[in-house]
């Protein structure tokens, strides 16, 4: 205890209360366990000024919109401007798609979300792979006119378009295609490059492209170059710790790594010559939320405070926007379980509250039914429903950060910073993010992490409601799920197959030798020259064999 | 639990302990997915129970995996699904059966919706493990496939 606290009367009344209280506990409870959260701190039975003092309220905290942002990034935060609602939304063909979003634009929605299906992530055509797979996961988006079928009818030029679009960007291409097409300035198209973090995809595999790590990074810099020079209201990185944490990390290692991912990407793009206060204010971040409930809260407040003195001090940012950590959230769909599963809505929930109380900007809750299929119709109504109730009828947009000053989540929040600088720290003496990946370190990490959390599940250590504690016999619901009829695949197949004969081979022949050229020319920018390549009418997977062949093959590691 | 304690509780061990050689097992994922935190997990399960593992990691082409199955002569092809890549296992049965490797057994591990399994059943698919079963279940459930194999193969 500090000797100021001591010294007062409060302190000595503090203390014998203290010693009261401690001596009560442990006669009450005298085999208490001691308890670790995922990411392995110790939680106490009790919090008091002993391990958080109001005195560090203006190192620690501030205000709101102020560094080091704890509070919040902006002044107002939910209270004046809700988190946006952003549900993801893939269905099998470009005209499916087109029909549900303009229901969703009908019922007045300003933002929309695009999911291609896996054979566009692994960057291929959709006449290259396996017709039973396609589409049963998100959209066949190939070429400039399914992007074209995609939106018809749709505003872009006054919609926040969110694209899962990894590197190299090919859905972006094929809308500033179609925007070009409709006369819509590219100085209005706004939205996010969700899935520009290509070094998260190498080590959690999910939406790898299979372009090697070099190639991937010039493309990346590329693409945030043209957004700075030609996007102003595009945000062409988001910093995605979501898959490391669905692949194993902690939430302490996710943030670490995430934010060790930034400072790479940040000072990729110094080194090309880009200025900070212009690309940095563009950062986003996406993350997982777990149902580990302060954990999480904590890990959202240490996150902003790290970023906003990484930022400023490391990168030498002088723009306050630069320093503000925004982030997207995702509820966990590795909590979720098969068994009981009306259950997962009161862990989306759960998860959801501390996604809010965390300080996010947008969020997706899942649907109670993704552990059994590809989430329904329904179940994802109850996930956006969720969001509002939590919104308007719980009241938890009333107080900006209301946790604030709980002397747990404070000292929590400081614990939960140092476990995640300690992680940050091991990166950077590896070399940075990209060497560390490259190397398998983090690979390695998550790993060991996913098995340690594996065995506390086995060994009951970590209770699972329906799986391993309160299970019953209550049978698993029997829900036919519809796939996409092959018939609509093989129609899809066709139109790609007449979109090659009716476009100008020799122009896109025209345009792929350009953008390979420029793969051997660091003057050039190939994402530019994929714009073109995309306009002229190279399909998807042309551009991306184009790009296979010039800067490399990606494989990932492969350890277990 | 750890594999040790879990081999004390059962006799599945036993009679795999007795095999003329250890169960060899290749964990795979097929199709375009690569969600593999599951794979990975289960691979270490069985190495950790004394099985012998060959894990490809994903995105594998059927043709590959046929052709490695055969090569290394797996007693069991595990195939890992959260994406809807299990749709494709009929492909892998039909490509087993034209290589003569009937006898392998095949398991589905994931997300997999109920008609689904009942599809993968009828292609031949031993078993279908889904979220939520223990390292125990999976683990006795393979060993006890091989052991039955073995039987059957005279070894």
């Amino acid at each position: 205890m500090s000797d100021d606290l001591k010294n007062t009367t409060m302190g000595q009344d503090f203390e014998a209360a203290r010693e009261n209280w401690q001596d009560a506990y442990e006669q009450h409870l005298p085999n208490d366990k001691s308890r670790y959260n995922r990411s392995g701190i110790e939680i106490k039975p009790l919090y008091t000024p002993e391990d958080w003092s109001p005195d560090e309220y203006m190192p620690d905290l501030g205000f709101p919109g102020d560094a080091p942002f704890t509070r919040g990034i902006y002044p107002t935060m939910h209270r004046g401007r809700s988190w946006t609602q952003r549900q993801l939304i893939g269905l099998s063909t470009p005209d499916d798609y087109n029909a549900r979003m303009r229901r969703i634009v009908d019922s007045g929605a300003t933002a929309l979300s695009m999911i291609p299906c896996n054979s566009v992530y692994r960057g291929y055509d959709i006449d290259e792979v396996d017709i039973e797979i396609l589409g049963t996961c998100g959209t066949t988006i190939n070429t400039i006119e399914d992007m074209e079928t995609c939106l018809a009818g749709v505003p872009i030029g006054d919609m926040s378009v969110a694209l899962n679009d990894p590197s190299p960007f090919t859905l972006l291409a094929f809308l500033l295609g179609v925007a070009n097409r409709r006369d819509i300035p590219w100085t209005r198209i706004s939205g996010t490059s969700n899935q520009s973090d290509y070094i998260s995809h190498y080590v959690a595999n999910h939406m790898f492209f299979r372009l090697a790590l070099g190639g991937a990074r010039r493309v990346f810099v590329d693409h945030v170059q043209f957004a700075n020079e030609r996007l102003p209201r595009w945000n062409p990185v988001s910093v995605v710790g979501q898959h490391m944490q669905q692949s194993g990390a902690t939430p302490a290692q996710a943030m670490a790594f995430t934010l060790a991912s930034a400072i790479q990407y940040a000072e990729d793009c110094q080194a090309r010559g880009l200025d900070v206060d212009t690309f940095l204010p563009r950062f986003t971040f996406f993350f997982d939320i777990s149902i580990s409930f302060f954990e999480e809260i904590a890990k959202f407040r240490a996150g902003r405070r790290i970023w906003a003195r990484l930022a400023k001090e490391r990168l030498g940012a002088e723009d306050p926007r630069a320093w503000r950590f925004k982030f997207h959230a995702q509820t966990s769909g590795v909590d979720l379980t098969r068994q009981q599963p009306l259950n997962n809505i009161a862990r989306t929930t759960a998860q959801a509250i501390a996604g809010i109380l965390g300080g996010l900007q947008s969020m997706h809750t899942d649907a109670y039914d993704e552990v059994l299929s590809t989430p329904t119709e329904a179940a994802a109504k109850i996930a956006i429903q969720t969001q509002n109730i939590l919104r308007e009828e719980a009241g938890l947009t009333d107080v900006i950060d209301p946790l604030g000053g709980s002397y747990y989540v404070e000292a929590l929040t400081d614990q939960m910073e140092e476990k995640i600088l300690e992680a940050f720290d091991e990166i950077d003496a590896a070399g940075g993010m990209f060497e560390a990946v490259a190397k398998g370190l983090v690979q390695e990490k998550l790993g060991e992490s996913s098995m340690e959390f594996q065995n506390r599940v086995e060994s009951g250590e970590q209770t699972i409601v329906g799986v391993n504690a309160y299970q019953d016999d209550e049978p698993i619901p029997v829900r036919p799920l519809e796939r996409p009829e092959r018939e609509a695949m093989e129609k899809q197949i066709a139109k790609l197959k007449s979109f090659k004969t009716e476009r100008s081979n020799a122009d896109v022949e025209r345009a792929l030798a350009a953008m390979a050229r420029a793969c051997g020319d660091e003057s050039q920018n190939v994402f530019e020259l994929l714009v073109k390549a995309a306009e002229a009418g190279a399909t998807h997977g042309e551009m991306c064999a184009c790009l296979r062949q010039e800067l490399g093959f990606g494989q990932p590691l492969i350890a277990a | 639990m750890n594999s040790i304690e879990a081999a004390q509780t059962s006799d599945i061990p036993t009679a795999v302990a007795r095999l003329s050689r250890p169960p060899k097992v290749m964990v795979t994922k097929i199709g375009l997915d690569g969600h593999d935190r599951g794979s990975r997990l289960v691979a270490s399960f069985l190495r950790d129970a004394g099985m012998e593992v060959i894990y490809t990691g994903p995105w594998q082409q059927v043709e590959t995996v046929v052709n490695q199955a055969a090569q290394e002569d797996v007693d069991c092809i595990g195939v890992s699904s959260l994406a809807t890549d299990h749709l494709l296992v009929p492909k892998l049965m039909r490509a087993l059966a034209e290589a003569g490797l009937e006898d392998v057994i095949v398991i589905v591990g994931g997300i997999v919706p109920d008609n689904e399994e009942q599809m993968l059943k009828e292609a031949g698919v031993s078993r279908v493990f889904h979220p939520g079963c223990s390292r125990n279940d999976i683990v006795d459930g393979i060993a006890e496939l091989i052991v039955e194999r073995r039987k059957k193969l005279g070894e």
